[in-house]
């Protein structure tokens, strides 16, 4: 196959442009997923200042960094940039690059349209972060941008509406460009049974993102309107409701939380078979139960909202739907366990990224399933247990899925081998300093520190000092992280074709790096 | 290369959970839910425990069946791996105990759920209103109505002043509230959403405009107890706490004498600012 790979045709065929105007007119999917790469970790430490902010804020009781709105700022920028910012497009450029490497296509289906989702990032998160210069500064009402708070806020909430408008008309012609890619461009052999199951959680994730991104768009934009023209969806002082948004958001918001980790799952399915030199276990039931986890998603939303006051019938369907999602995301763990039970596992970055992110997304599916349990919930809501359940889910699933599938694949990205040193310590400082960060939020909530505060009792002072400690430790780890990309960026040991032992799969047969047009002639897939 | 390194972090670990458990000793931490004083929170603990403790023993086992593989199956003992992938009856069973499991936690928790929310047979009525960014109680059978805010003197807040042990938790007027009784609170909210919160009583209900949603209570032991807003409600959302002072029927009833609005019965005082009023009665229309 390798050879098929290799073989191209000079005469009809060039390479890169040079300068600055290849990476504006680019069409190539694998510039486009490098631009979106380095979008999603410029955003990543962008985010990452926002969040080490508020925990020097919260680094001893008092206020002694910023005001409580600037606070609140914070947070909710944090947050709105870390989900939209670098985890989404961080995933949407592991699309590009992979999918069409794994399915043996020359390219993505839709180039143009490729380059145009990728361009309305930029313009959209400046828009959301110019919002900081403005009276009344950026949006402050959480990212959930409940109504009727978000009423309230100066333009910065305008220029936050309208790049949520942006990057979900990016999203979405993203989402349309993979499942076109997926559908259409397969290599002959290659049925859909046979696809990497990072290729089938991307799929569903795309779905995903076109059924509910115009939902966003929709309730936001009703907000908007409430602000200017005179509407009252969401204003009760006009007959509006105000826990009308909150339906509608989380409608948006709970298959959100999948778009973000059903990639993160594909990519962790790709490595441990990898470095367990063994096929992935339960195949079939992986894509069931993602396709699981992805319709459960659009029925359990309101689990956000228990404390509205719904009636008892809402909140006990509420509660047994979202206790029913534990049963696919068990069935995915207990795979991946499987994958590696008698391998021949070995351990370099990518592994341990992997195994640590089934463990540690573990203790977030757990608590998650705590937070489903309504009278418990009536407890947890609201405070600082839900800061650390959803930090396991995204940060130590998502996030450091990512992390690993950048370690996993780089050399092939590259044609360089990362430096392995460096990345263990990469990996040893990130998951200590995560556990330190967020364990510890765990106690506080339970103890009855709610979230979003800026100021706490001294009885809350030693779990938040540590905390704010591991943050710090967390934050300055990803210079480290940036210095290994870099590095293997300008050179280091040449990785071969193959890169990993154990690895298989379309991408692992075409040199390293990839050369910038592949699969011109499709493989065949026996 | 894995294992020196591994060994190096693991002492640094070591040391730190070290520091940490010297800490922990000096300075009592709380690490699970207050100390209930409601029969509420009192199952939300029994429920709370159950759950954590079903949830850990399928962490531990889940995870030394992996661990345990990650010691023994590996390349560098000389492992060769197995060829098998897929087993139905595996995947059957772990489909199925995990069902099994919730319905086992459904239960419990649907019993619980229903007894919280039967308001009905209530002894008397207390009206929460939040506004930004403090509290309004009305006792509707017993006339008393005032505001609640925050006491912390400002200084404290910037650092001028040492801390006072109930720093944040402190108001200028607390709910008295008696013991024994099945109090019923009805919240709305004149601005934003907030909620009202208090961790010792194991309810949590948002306050939203332009609805009233409602929890009860009953308190069984006398003390001082205290809560926060728990609805992000803008800037000085983490400013507006909740402090109940819960006494003897005798000295409920005693305060009420002495707290009690003069003749009529409007739900608004004159004293509290117009503006307050103004809100008030768009949350109650
Ligand atoms: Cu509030």
């Amino acid at each position: 196959m390798s050879s098929t790979a290799e073989h191209h045709h000079d005469d009809h065929h060039h390479g890169p442009a040079k300068g600055f105007m290849r990476w504006v007119t680019t069409t190539n999917h694998k510039d486009i997923g490098t631009m979106y790469l380095i979008f999603s970790l410029v955003m990543f430490m962008v985010g990452g200042f926002m969040a080490l902010i508020v925990r020097a804020e919260l680094f001893v009781p008092g206020l002694q960094l910023v005001d409580p709105h600037f606070f609140n700022q914070m947070t909710t920028m944090h947050a709105l940039i870390m989900v939209f910012g670098a985890i989404m497009p961080g995933m949407v450029g592991f699309a590009n690059w992979q999918v069409p490497l794994m399915i043996g296509a020359p390219d993505m289906a839709l180039p143009r349209l490729n380059n145009w989702s990728f361009w309305i990032l930029p313009f959209a998160f400046s828009l959301i972060l110019s919002g900081l210069f403005f009276f009344g500064g950026g949006p402050a009402s959480g990212w959930t941008l409940y109504a009727p708070l978000t009423l309230q806020g100066g333009i910065g909430v305008d220029l936050t509406i309208f790049a949520i408008h942006m990057m979900g008309i990016s999203s979405i012609m993203g989402a349309i460009n993979v499942i076109v890619t997926v559908f259409n461009m397969r290599a002959p052999g290659m049925t859909l049974m046979k696809m990497p199951l990072f290729v089938w959680t991307w799929v569903i994730t795309a779905f995903l993102l076109i059924a509910v991104m115009p939902v966003f768009a929709g309730a936001v934009t009703m907000v908007l309107t409430d602000r200017h023209f005179g509407t009252a969806f969401f204003d009760p002082a006009g007959g509006g409701d105000p826990v009308l948004y909150q339906h509608i958001f989380w409608f948006f918001g709970h298959p959100e939380v999948y778009i973000m980790i059903l990639p993160a799952f594909g990519i962790i399915s790709q490595i441990i078979p990898t470095f367990s030199r063994k096929k992935l276990f339960g195949y079939e039931s992986m894509v069931f139960a993602t396709a699981g986890i992805a319709f459960l998603s659009f029925i359990v939303w309101a689990h956000h909202m228990f404390t509205v006051g719904m009636p008892l019938a809402g909140e006990l369907y509420f509660m047994y739907a979202t206790m029913l999602i534990a049963v696919p995301t068990g069935v995915k763990i207990f795979n991946w366990v499987s994958t590696m039970w008698r391998g021949s596992m070995t351990f370099e970055t990518p592994m341990l990224y992997a195994i640590a992110v089934v463990f540690l997304f573990t203790i977030g599916g757990l608590s998650g399933l705590m937070l489903a349990i309504v009278p418990a919930d009536f407890q947890y809501h609201d405070t600082y247990f839900v800061v650390a359940h959803f930090h396991y889910v995204l940060f130590s699933g998502a996030i450091m899925a990512m992390m690993g599938g950048v370690f996993y694949w780089l050399p092939k990205w590259t044609g360089h081998m990362y430096d392995e040193r460096l990345g263990k310590w990469q990996f040893w400082l990130t998951t200590i300093f995560f556990n330190i960060t967020f364990f510890p939020q765990h106690f506080l909530g339970l103890a009855g520190m709610p979230r979003r505060i800026p100021d706490y009792n001294l009885q809350f002072a030693e779990f938040n000092f540590m905390s704010s400690v591991g943050a710090m430790g967390l934050g300055i780890t990803q210079l480290l992280f940036i210095y290994i990309i870099y590095k293997a960026v300008k050179g280091g040991e040449k990785a071969t074709t193959e890169v990993w032992e154990g690895a298989e799969g379309l991408e692992w047969t075409v040199p390293s790096p990839a050369p910038y047009h592949t699969f011109e002639t499709p493989p065949v897939v026996k | 290369m894995f294992r020196p390194l591994g060994n190096k972090l693991l002492s640094i670990l070591v040391g730190l959970v070290s520091v940490l458990m010297t800490n922990a000793a000096m300075a009592e931490y709380a690490l699970n839910l207050p100390p209930p004083v409601t029969s509420t929170a009192e199952e939300i603990l029994t429920l709370h425990n159950l759950i954590l403790l079903i949830c850990l023993i399928i962490f531990v086992l889940v995870f030394s069946v992996m661990f345990y593989s990650m010691f023994a199956h590996r390349k560098s003992k000389g492992a060769k791996a197995a060829s098998f992938h897929h087993s139905t009856t595996l995947e059957i069973v772990w489909t199925v105990i995990p069902v099994l499991i919730l319905i086992g936690m459904a239960v419990p928790s649907t019993a619980t759920l229903v007894r919280m929310e039967d308001t009905t047979e209530s002894d008397m009525t207390v009206k929460v209103t939040g506004y930004q960014w403090f509290w309004q109680y009305e006792y509707l059978d017993d006339d008393v109505n005032f505001y609640s805010k925050l006491s912390t003197p400002r200084a404290q807040i910037e650092g001028r002043e040492e801390k006072g042990e109930n720093y944040l938790l402190e108001v200028d007027r607390e709910v008295v509230l008696p013991i024994g009784e099945k109090i019923r609170f009805l919240f709305t909210a004149a601005d934003v959403i907030h909620a009202w919160w208090i961790p010792q009583f194991g309810i949590k209900k948002d306050a939203i405009p332009g609805y009233i949603t409602e929890s009860w209570v009953r308190i069984d032991e006398p003390g001082v107890y205290t809560g926060q807003c728990a609805e992000l409600c803008g800037k000085d959302h983490g400013f507006m706490p909740i402090v109940v002072r819960a006494v003897t029927q005798e000295e409920y009833a005693q305060w009420v004498a002495e707290n009690q609005a003069p003749s009529d019965s409007t739900v608004s005082s004159a004293n509290q600012g117009e503006e307050l009023n103004a809100a008030a009665s768009v949350a109650t229309n």
